[in-house]
């Protein structure tokens, strides 16, 4: 993957998150350029997911400005980020290749999505319905939608939840190639995701 | 061998293969004398050659309600002693029950077309079969909508033995709801009395369609016991696969 | 493919397939139709000269509602699974999305009750023309409830209740297409409107809440938004 996006980076100021009439956090900042990541942490309801989902357009900001430079000017951040929350978008009823291929020409897809299910190792059951699936292997079929199609922002909420040791260390080495094609992560996550060099932004009340 | 031999789907299946080719046969035999014995029996006096309708339309009639009573036994079945061939034949018999049903309501409509001059008037017994027809398609809905062949087998047996106790209850009302509005005016489908040239043919019809009904009705429970196969098969094929979990 | 037809196309497509899968409620619509048809007379009585005069109304009555009530679970499926949140993530438009929605939805729910409708008309005592004029007035009339309903739909996400509050909610709406809808089939039956006039007015709503549908549905959506 070429280092396309080398130059790009993703900047947040005075964020405020209000949820529910109660203040989240506020004043937050932080700062990340391509090819880095950011490891946001802190206590349960500290905001970590809002963060994540603010900056998916997700959720409403109550203060406070994102700003990307370096990427395509003519779209907005959440139209060059990936999204992997807790749920997976997956119908049951729809296959596996099914399920993926929708997203792929859904969200303008790159490399085709058979390619994309054997890296997640789920080539062997492109033909079943996604309601066969175990919740490792529907966390999978997730995964493979952020190789299916080429964003430069991946916005990963708690992405080791659900899989197992192998499948977290092949999570992290597809981490590491999006980090060196120029990409940049932002996850949130309770304790470490296998990435070694990335920056941790502490959010709550006792940051 | 006892019947709990023939419970065990596998055993049903391999029981099943052999028998279908030869209930087909008898099937289409006695359609074949049914048929010659329906061409011999004699017009009516005032309804002409449109009367033969009724060797589909009451042998229709019988087998709507027969497959529903095949659903309630298969109902209890189900929830008595929770086996699984008995969810398959109750699911089985849903689509062909309905379709004896529609056949019925269809024949009885063109039968009664040129003594009404319409397609439908609300006549009680039609109106009954109608509702039957309802029934059934909201069973097969049932079916259809859930996915998880053993919750939609109670779900379903629970609603087959319901609409059991409720369609005498069904049928009264609407007999009550009918003469109500219409006084005695209206013609009945059947007439008062059948005369032996009728009823003979009527007979082997009977026995024809109900025939058929069974040969459909195994058909379609071979074919359930496969999906259903089909469906472990890609259970155990996403268990094997990497990342299931286990 | 054009870029903006392609991920329109793959929506479309998806929603079909969804729709008449095992547990898609593609001929769930069909059957309510045919079950509230069928009840009318119960209530009424079987007498065929009124039925065949109050059947238009009947029939359109029934569309209305089944067209709605299959409308509940549109964008709350997609909202529950967490499809809807990556659906706003991409580069085409909310709206274009919630109309490519509403076009599968009333192809798999709104057709079919235009195809049911000569048959369910022989149980209501009209003749052909009746029937027919009925069901060209769904034809055009069924995609302004799919429109409107789109409006309810998108709110019951954002209210985060469904059911009978999104009945609630849109049935007052949809009074002016009932309203030219059955006069448009009595007219074609009895007259002495002719038949063109609320006809047209009838096209003329359709086209309306298309726009209106679609842009409500999308702000509902939005404001839904956390």
């Amino acid at each position: 993957m070429p280092a396309r996006w080398a130059e790009m980076r993703l900047e947040g100021s005075g964020l405020t998150c209000v949820r529910g009439g109660r203040e989240v956090f506020a004043g937050l900042g932080f700062s990340v350029a391509g090819g880095e990541a950011l490891l946001v942490t802190g206590r349960n309801g500290a905001g970590k997911s809002s963060l994540l989902r603010m900056i998916a357009g997700l959720v409403r900001i109550a203060g406070g400005q994102f700003a990307v430079t370096g990427v395509d000017a003519e779209k907005t951040i959440p139209e060059q980020a990936h999204y992997l929350g807790h749920l997976d978008a997956l119908k049951p009823s729809l296959t596996v290749a099914e399920n993926l291929g929708f997203w792929a020409r859904y969200l303008g897809g790159g490399a085709p999505p058979q390619t994309a299910l054997a890296t997640v190792g789920l080539a062997a059951l492109a033909d079943l319905p996604a309601a066969y699936l175990s919740a490792g292997q529907r966390r999978r079929l997730s995964i493979a939608r952020l190789l299916a199609v080429q964003r430069p922002i991946w916005l990963l909420d708690e992405p080791t939840s659900a899989l197992d040791r192998e499948a977290q260390d092949a999570l992290a080495g597809l981490m590491r190639q999006h980090l060196s094609g120029g990409g940049l992560i932002v996850a949130a996550a309770h304790g470490p995701i296998g990435l070694e060099r990335a920056k941790e932004l502490r959010v709550g009340a006792d940051a | 061998m006892a019947l709990i031999d023939l419970a065990n789907p596998t055993r049903f299946l391999s029981l099943a293969r052999p028998t279908l080719p030869w209930l087909a046969g008898l099937t289409a035999a006695v359609f074949a004398v049914g048929l010659v014995l329906t061409h011999g029996a004699p017009d009516d006096y005032q309804q002409g050659a449109t009367v033969k309708i009724m060797f589909i339309h009451v042998p229709s009639a019988w087998l709507g309600m027969f497959g529903w009573t095949l659903m309630s036994a298969a109902a209890l079945g189900t929830l008595v002693w929770r086996h699984p061939l008995a969810d398959v034949a109750a699911k089985a018999a849903a689509p062909i029950g309905a379709a004896f049903t529609f056949l019925c309501l269809v024949t009885g409509s063109l039968w009664g077309r040129p003594m009404w001059g319409t397609y439908w008037v609300w006549d009680a017994r039609l109106t009954s079969v109608l509702l039957l027809f309802l029934m059934y398609l909201g069973v097969i809905a049932l079916w259809r909508t859930v996915e998880d062949p053993s919750r939609a087998a109670r779900a379903a047996a629970i609603l087959t033995l319901v609409g059991a106790i409720n369609l005498p209850i069904i049928k009264w009302s609407v007999d009550w709801w009918n003469t109500l509005h219409q006084p005695a005016s209206v013609v009945k489908l059947g007439g008062p009395a059948i005369h032996p040239t009728i009823l003979l043919p009527l007979m082997v019809m009977a026995l024809a369609f109900t025939l058929l009904f069974l040969t459909l009705h195994l058909a379609a429970m071979r074919n359930e016991i496969l999906r259903r196969r089909v469906r472990t098969l890609m259970l155990m094929q996403a268990q094997a696969a990497p990342g299931s979990g286990s | 493919m054009s870029p903006l037809l392609n991920p329109l196309l793959a929506l479309f497509l998806r929603d079909v397939r969804l729709a008449i899968r095992v547990g898609g409620g593609g001929g769930i619509g069909v059957l309510f139709f045919l079950i509230v048809t069928v009840l009318m007379p119960f209530a009424i009585g079987p007498d065929l000269a009124l039925l065949g005069r109050i059947g238009p109304a009947i029939l359109w009555l029934g569309a209305l509602l089944a067209s709605l009530l299959t409308l509940d679970r549109l964008f709350a499926a997609d909202h529950e699974d967490g499809s809807l949140d990556l659906i706003s993530m991409s580069e085409t438009p909310l709206e274009l999305a919630i109309a490519t929605k509403a076009a599968a939805h009333w192809l798999t729910t709104g057709l079919p009750l235009v195809i049911a409708t000569p048959f369910l008309g022989l149980f209501m005592n009209l003749d052909g023309t009746a029937s027919a004029a009925v069901a060209l007035t769904l034809l055009a009339g069924t995609p302004a409830l799919t429109f409107v309903g789109l409006i309810g739909a998108a709110l019951s996400v954002a209210l985060r209740r469904g059911g009978l509050l999104l009945a609630v909610l849109v049935l007052p709406l949809t009074v002016p297409v009932l309203i030219f809808g059955v006069a448009a089939s009595n007219a074609a039956i009895v007259g002495p409107v002719p038949f063109g006039t609320p006809f047209t007015i009838l096209c003329a709503l359709t086209l309306v809440s298309l726009v209106v549908g679609i842009f409500a549905a999308a702000a509902a959506l939005r404001q839904g938004m956390e």
